[in-house]
């Protein structure tokens, strides 16, 4: 089977700061993948590549095995962190999701009835029926990564590519858009996604790639988180947790808590020390 | 009823007022994509650069709107493409290019000094000197910049929203910059003879920014910054034939008004609104 998207050999510098070297992979149709890393790994000189936004110093990007050349976008849908979003732009659900079809979009200023429905049909599909007409600042979290999500679906992409879709969202939002992703995934759409959550790839992501300027490893969370391959990628000291069936990652303590560093962080308080009350100390290093 | 209609009589009156209008909608229209890109500073700069071409059409005996329209886009072109392809900043760019035309301008001045009273004129704004062909003219760019911005609406809105993931759905962002830098200046131009290279930034930006206190919604603020500015520019105009004060700064001190109101009764709801929520 032809792969999706193929980077062979690929290498990108910012002038003379190598920032990827030598990475090949593949992505096949209806796959669903995660990019891990440390920060600076390269991740998102990886995606812009991979969107056409950067072009690579060496190597080649494919999509549909024809490579992407300067100036042709790919068909990607593309959701940015939602960091990178200008929340006080005076711009309605509606508005946002119809950007995606800007592509197909007629010269008119206003949307065609098509376009409406289609609009209607990918709110009410995740879950966002009803907000058409809200001001996205009005929305949560989780209804905000959703409207960016039918943005890139309604384009009708090839690809779906989020960066850290689950940065900046509380704990039950972020495993929301994962179940969502999981669920598109299994309508056929192939995602590709970074983030810096490795439990939540490892309990969600069927496949995953640890990069730190080159590909590290690839494969399922269960064969390639280990402390070796961890340790590689992260340039640290990793701890892998096997339990039941489940996979945890953690990194090392650094061998002092906080009640080392601030030996009483609540004045008027002493702290329960873990021999009166039988329960280990909390874990926060600093 | 006659004292109220007297300025009217006079043709000069009439055309400025005309020409004041439409380039306060114009205005209006382009400064909401301006002040949403935290561009403002641009209709500043640009207009000070504007001088420096009209300076050297007048010197080369060139047609003003063509001279000064070249070498405005040459500018707002040099600056987009400063801050593409070098580390500098947008305000610094615009820094470095338009004060370096505009010092070309007066440079010229200074040397050729028999001109000197109609670069007031472009500096200050002149109402008196509008004609029938001045308001043709600034009718015509309305229409074409009105055009161009309906016509690239979806463009426009995606590219002022987040212009690198606009380039990664599909927008050719560098030719709506293009147009949009051709169309600001255009627009700068025909208003310069009534604002003033020196208030023509206000122009821009206060009816946008208050448009944006009154409202959420894109689509409203355009409506409200157009009809603002084609009215500040009408009542201005009345006005500083009775205050017998320039035209250009009557329009901005009213547009200043405007804008203080608004922010008044946009801050008095959201006091009220935060009792309301506080007491339920």
């Amino acid at each position: 089977m032809q792969p999706l998207l193929e980077l062979k050999d690929v290498s990108f510098s910012y002038g003379v700061t190598p920032v990827l070297e030598g990475v090949s992979l593949h992505l096949h149709p209806g796959q669903f993948a995660a990019l891990v890393g440390p920060s600076g790994a390269g991740k998102t000189s990886l995606l812009r590549l991979l969107l056409g936004t950067l072009q690579p110093t060496h190597g080649e990007v494919l999509l549909h095995g024809r490579a992407l050349k300067e100036g042709l976008t790919p068909q990607v849908g593309y959701v940015p962190q939602l960091e990178t979003v200008d929340w006080r732009f005076p711009v309605t659900v509606e508005q946002v999701v119809l950007m995606g079809r800007v592509r197909r979009a007629s010269v008119w200023p206003w949307p065609s009835a098509a376009d409406k429905q289609l609009v209607n049909e990918t709110l009410e599909r995740l879950d966002l029926a009803g907000l058409a007409g809200r001001h996205i600042r009005d929305l949560s979290g989780g209804q905000q990564q959703r409207v960016f999500l039918a943005r890139a679906l309604i384009s009708e992409p090839d690809l779906l590519v989020l960066d850290e879709p689950t940065t900046g969202v509380d704990v039950r939002t972020a495993e929301n858009v994962l179940h969502l992703l999981a669920h598109l995934n299994q309508q056929g759409i192939t995602i590709l996604m970074t983030t810096h959550d490795l439990n939540a790839a490892a309990a969600h992501l069927p496949w995953v790639i640890c990069l730190n300027r080159r590909v590290v490893a690839q494969g399922a969370p269960e064969d390639i988180f280990t402390t070796d391959i961890l340790n590689e990628t992260y340039q640290g000291d990793m701890l892998v947790i096997r339990q039941g069936g489940m996979l945890f990652v953690q990194q090392k303590p650094h061998g002092h808590s906080y009640r080392e560093v601030v030996p009483n962080p609540v004045p008027g308080h002493t702290p329960v020390d873990e021999a009166e009350n039988g329960y280990p100390a909390p874990a926060i290093s600093i | 009823m006659d004292i109220l209609l007297q300025p009217f009589q006079y043709e000069f009156f009439r055309n400025g007022t005309l020409a004041a209008v439409l380039t306060g909608a114009l205005c209006g229209l382009i400064g909401v994509y301006i002040v949403l890109r935290g561009m403002s500073y641009i209709g500043h700069g640009l207009s000070h650069a504007i001088f420096g071409g009209a300076v050297v059409s007048f010197v080369m005996q060139w047609n003003f709107y063509l001279g000064a329209g070249v070498w405005g886009f040459i500018a707002a072109i040099l600056i987009n493409q400063t801050v593409r392809r070098t580390k500098i900043g947008a305000d610094a760019a615009i820094g470095v290019i338009t004060t370096a035309s505009f010092a070309v301008g007066v440079a010229l001045i200074s040397r050729y000094r028999r001109f000197t009273r109609s670069f007031d004129a472009a500096l200050f704004g002149n109402i008196l000197g509008v004609t029938w062909q001045d308001v043709f003219v600034v009718a015509a760019v309305t229409v074409l910049v009105g055009g161009l911005i309906f016509f690239l609406y979806k463009q426009l809105l995606f590219t002022t929203f987040d212009a690198e993931v606009a380039r990664i759905y599909g927008v050719k962002t560098e030719w709506v910059d293009t147009l949009f830098a051709l169309a600001l200046a255009a627009a700068l131009i025909v208003s310069m003879q009534i604002m003033g290279v020196t208030l023509i930034a206000a122009a821009l930006v206060v009816p946008a920014i208050t448009a944006r206190l009154l409202t959420d919604s894109f689509n409203r603020m355009i409506m409200y910054s157009i009809v603002i500015g084609a009215l500040t520019g009408f009542f201005g105009m009345y006005f500083s034939y009775y205050i017998d004060v320039a035209s250009g700064a009557t329009i901005v001190l009213l547009q200043a008004v405007v804008f203080g109101v608004a922010l008044g009764i946009t801050t008095y709801q959201k006091r009220v609104e935060r009792l309301v929520h506080t007491h339920v």
